[in-house]
């Protein structure tokens, strides 16, 4: 087997066949990653005796009759998502060291699925960035280009899949930052609607924008781990209790008949003009097998960024406010007092964009500007939606790029905040109104550098997203 | 001091029975070792979300509904920020912009009349853990983090130390009523922060108002009210200013000290709480609460005064214990109704005699209203008499059981029978002629002293009224 395009299907297949066992396949990840990953830096843990042990769990479980799409399949984790007994830095000097206590409700379901924990990916710290360089802790590089970054913040978990050390992977999506280190790296990449997935277990960013999903090698795959992790979770009061739809039949559904619309203002000049080429190929691509292309407009959205940046770093100056050294975490040596112990320990364990993002939080929600920012920001976000809600009257799903470029040069955009902030004007919108959205290959640049479609659907409008990503997905894999 | 009015306000804290925390399942026992009732979520660990307590809500709702608050039907909470020890995520989940309740009074009595205060609002927020301070360090207990609080407002309507303190105490006895809290005030059940200000009479605007805080008992408010008040009378009779602030009372100095400015210059930063979504209330659910409300303490009093024919003070003194209320209304009404107000006798004097002595309450004791109830039925219709009775009520109260097992046992029925007690009077004369002379040379007492040897002849069986009556004739008819 080579874990370079092994997917999760095959891997099940294979395991079912009994062509390997789960022990030789997590093996076989294990020695991808020792191979790889001194170049890419996908990973910041591998507990390698623990996945083996899982393996050999999930060996027993099938010899004893169990079967299950994801048992003994070895899946990486974002750093920031609780997993028993394993490290959950969130890439951050504030938390080395640090042990979860507890299983998220994603991590427990995976591990009731019986798979199995295959490493800790690298981010961008507490999942705040757009390129995994503002990891505490070490650069991944772009698998396709190693002077490039590989998008983020679920930078590591997207290199580990298209670097071939993971068969998927997990990653959190707060304004974009699983789509978008799809699109660098050449992977899918699912964003699944506020509320699909429980956040129970996942060191919140922006707790109403958080979303965990699954990165991987195809459109199916991406079905296959959502159908595990989604469902209302009684932890999780933002988790309605909307029924869970079969994903792997939404697949089928084909693009014919399918309406797309495509929003006016994500055509914009701006775009690198390779990556605009390469979504309107895969456009034109699905109008030709029979889908059906209107333009529509979301007229609120040059406003998505700034509100973006505003609600984001509110909630994080709130979430990240625990980490004061008391209880966990990093502590100053010799504080002289309780507010200098949280100073200095705050000081020294975060990064400086976690610092700007907290600072900028705390200044929005301060007395007397609450309502020229936070609450006007609310209010904005309500319009956001409300242009979403508008949009799908007239169509099923949205194609958009996900990014206006293709993956950047390390260390080119990490020294002007916002043009890295201006990267994220077409994802962060899906964040605002809750829906869904997908990032699915649909070519390359000139230089070889993957470029990805993204695919918007409803809240709660998965199925419509991955009948469209995999209709793309088999239209580009053709060419 | 003339020529001034004194406001003031409460804020009272109100510790919710409830079996488990407000936002996770651990324990509210009380007096457990330090950190043994704690769990990621009141700890505030990583990825930990809360789940709101239903019970909470209802027992919020039911405080509103005896106190004539507006149920709110959407009601959402907000997170108020402070870095703090005591408070594991370093911002507290409260209710800022729409509380479960609104509206609302408390009727008061005292010394200066009746009236009615009027409460602002009630809303629910989690309490903070318990930091304790020792020799080289302080310790923080986290058992108390999480604790569900209903933070009870009242207006500016309370006028002296002495209606604050009645307010408290009809404010206690409702919830105790409503059953909604223990109100144990060593347990830190009931804590209330004062607001008090002076102004001069004429004076339509309210004086400079100063909080204090860190009062644990009703004594320690009305200490530090009549304290503060006079510290204010002061300073503005010698042409000072009162500062706005707080204020700590301190009960081994007895005086009230201002709160370093640090602590008074909190800017709380509250946003709304992206974590839960808000509280919706059927109409049906709150009318279903509504329903099944106890009578309010003043009701009762009433209610019973007029329903078992006896004295207004009567009725007060039962109805301040709701369970004393309930055991006189159940014992009453297993009686004749006229023998309501023998059954308050017995119950004010000789049942909570022995309340009194044994240091329980009545549930806690072995006498049942039907015993009660039993025992004034057989006083009455003289098949015991007074003396039997009494002797029999402190075993009913020990060890339980009913009055006419106990009479029938022991023989211990009263003899009525004038037949039967005239031989006994016969021989109580023949015995004590010199009494018999001493009455019949004018000595009326000597009397009352013949009919008590009769009764100790009978062994208390007598009835003494039958017994007086004959002695009576005897001595008349022979003289």
């Amino acid at each position: 087997m080579d874990i370079a395009t092994l997917t999760v299907k095959e891997a099940a297949r294979g395991l079912r066949a009994k062509d390997y066992s789960s022990v030789e396949l997590t093996q076989a990840v294990l020695a991808a990653i020792r191979e790889r990953d001194g170049a890419l830096n996908a990973y910041l843990s591998v507990d390698a005796e623990g996945a083996l042990r899982q393996a050999a769990d999930a060996d027993a479980a099938r010899a004893s009759g169990r079967e299950g799409d994801l048992l003994g399949v070895p899946i990486a984790v974002k750093d920031l998502i609780n997993v028993d007994g394993q490290p959950c830095t969130c890439a951050s000097k504030i938390l080395r060291g640090y042990t979860a206590c507890y299983d998220a409700t994603v991590s427990a379901r995976l591990r009731q699925a019986g798979a199995v924990f295959a490493g800790r990916t690298n981010m961008d710290e507490f999942a705040m960035g757009s390129s995994t360089e503002a990891s505490a802790f070490r650069t991944t590089r772009n698998p396709h280009d190693g002077t490039r970054v590989p998008g983020g913040s679920s930078g590591g978990s997207a290199a580990a899949v298209a670097g071939g050390e993971a068969l998927a992977a997990l990653g959190t999506d707060t304004g974009g930052s699983i789509r978008q280190p799809a699109s660098f790296c050449g992977c899918v990449g699912l964003k699944p609607s506020y509320g699909r997935v429980s956040r129970y277990g996942v060191t919140a960013y922006a707790s109403s924008l958080d979303q965990v999903g699954p990165m991987t090698k195809t459109v199916e795959d991406a079905a296959t781990v959502l159908s595990c992790l989604a469902g209302r979770d009684p932890r999780d009061g933002t988790t309605p209790d909307v029924p869970v739809p079969d994903y792997g039949a939404a697949l089928r559904g084909g693009l014919k008949g399918l309406r797309i619309g495509l929003p006016k203002e994500y055509y914009i000049a701006g775009t690198d003009p390779a990556v605009m080429a390469c979504v309107r190929g895969a456009v034109e691509a699905c109008a030709a097998a029979g889908a059906e292309v209107v333009e529509v407009s979301l007229p609120h959205t040059e406003y998505a960024i700034a509100v973006y940046y505003i609600v984001a770093t509110a909630e994080a100056s709130a979430n990240l406010a625990r980490f004061d050294g008391v209880r966990y975490g990093h502590r100053t040596a010799n504080p002289e007092s309780v507010f200098g112990l949280y100073a200095k320990s705050r000081a020294e364990g975060f990064g400086t964009e976690v610092k700007r993002r907290i600072i900028l939080g705390t200044y929005v929600l301060s007395s007397g500007y609450y309502d020229a920012y936070y609450g006007r920001a609310q209010k904005v976000r309500t319009l956001i939606r409300r242009d979403y809600e508008a949009a799908f009257r007239s169509c099923d799903v949205l194609m958009t790029p996900v990014a206006p470029t293709a993956a950047y040069r390390i260390g080119e955009a990490c020294d002007d905040p916002l043009k890295m902030y201006l990267g994220d004007i077409f994802t962060v919108p899906a964040n605002l109104a809750g829906l869904c959205g997908l990032s699915v290959p649909c070519g390359k640049t000139p230089e070889g550098l993957p470029v990805g479609l993204q695919v918007l659907g409803p809240a709660f409008g998965e199925c419509a997203v991955l009948r469209a990503g995999q209709g793309v997905e088999e239209l580009v894999g053709a060419e | 001091m003339t020529g001034y009015l004194i406001t003031i306000g409460l804020e009272t804290h109100v510790q919710l029975r409830t079996a488990t925390k407000m936002f996770c399942g651990c324990s509210l026992a009380f007096g457990a070792e330090p950190n043994t009732n704690v769990c990621p979520v009141c700890l505030g660990y990583p990825g930990a979300l809360p789940v709101m307590n239903r019970e909470a809500v209802r027992l919020t709702v039911v405080s509103g509904l005896m106190l004539g608050c507006e149920i709110s039907r959407r009601s959402t909470f907000d997170r108020k920020n402070y870095f703090y020890p005591d408070m594991s995520k370093d911002y507290q989940i409260s209710q800022n912009g729409s509380p479960l309740c609104v509206g609302g009074s408390v009727r008061i009595e005292t010394a200066a009349g009746a009236k009615r205060v009027r409460i602002n609002h009630i809303h629910l927020e989690e309490d903070a853990a318990k930091i304790n301070h020792y020799a080289r360090f302080s310790g923080v207990d986290f058992n108390r983090c999480g604790t569900p609080l209903m933070e009870i407002v009242s207006e500016p309507d309370l006028a002296s130390p002495d209606e604050a303190m009645a307010y408290l105490q009809a404010l206690k006895q409702i919830l105790l009523y409503a059953g909604v809290s223990d109100c144990n005030l060593e347990e830190g059940n009931l804590r209330s922060d004062v607001n008090v200000s002076v102004r001069p009479i004429g004076q339509e605007r309210l004086g400079t108002k100063v909080e204090i805080k860190n009062m644990n008992t009703f004594k320690g408010i009305y200490a530090a009210l009549e304290y503060e008040i006079a510290r204010q009378l002061a300073t503005v009779t010698r042409g000072g200013l009162i500062v706005q602030e707080t204020r700590r009372w301190d009960p081994e100095l007895g005086e009230t000290q201002p709160m370093r400015s640090k602590e008074n210059a909190h800017d709380y930063r509250y946003f709304p709480e992206p974590d839960l979504v808000p509280v919706e209330l059927e109409e049906a659910q709150v009318e279903a609460w509504r329903a099944a409300l106890p009578e309010l303490p003043a009701v009762r009093r009433g209610r019973m005064a007029e329903a078992y024919g006896i004295p207004d003070y009567d009725a007060a003194v039962l109805a301040d214990a709701k369970e004393n209320a309930d055991f006189f209304e159940a014992a009453a009404r297993a009686c004749e109704p006229r023998l309501g107000k023998t059954v308050s006798n017995w119950f004010m004097t000789e049942v909570m005699r022995l309340l009194s002595e044994s240091g329980l309450t009545i549930s806690q004791s072995a006498l049942t209203p039907s015993a009660l109830a039993e025992l004034v039925t057989l006083l009455d219709t003289r098949v015991i008499n007074g003396p039997t009775a009494k002797e029999l009520l402190p075993e009913l109260f020990r060890a339980g059981g009913l009055p006419s097992a106990l009479v029938a046992a022991r023989g211990l029925g009263q003899v009525s029978d004038a037949d039967a007690l005239a031989a006994l009077v016969q021989q109580v004369l023949s015995e004590n002629g010199k009494s018999v002379a001493d009455y019949r040379a004018g000595k009326r007492a000597a009397a009352g002293f013949l009919v008590g040897q009769v009764m100790k002849l009978s062994k208390g069986k007598a009835d003494p009224q039958v017994v007086g009556r004959l002695v009576a004739e005897r001595l008349a008819g022979a003289s």
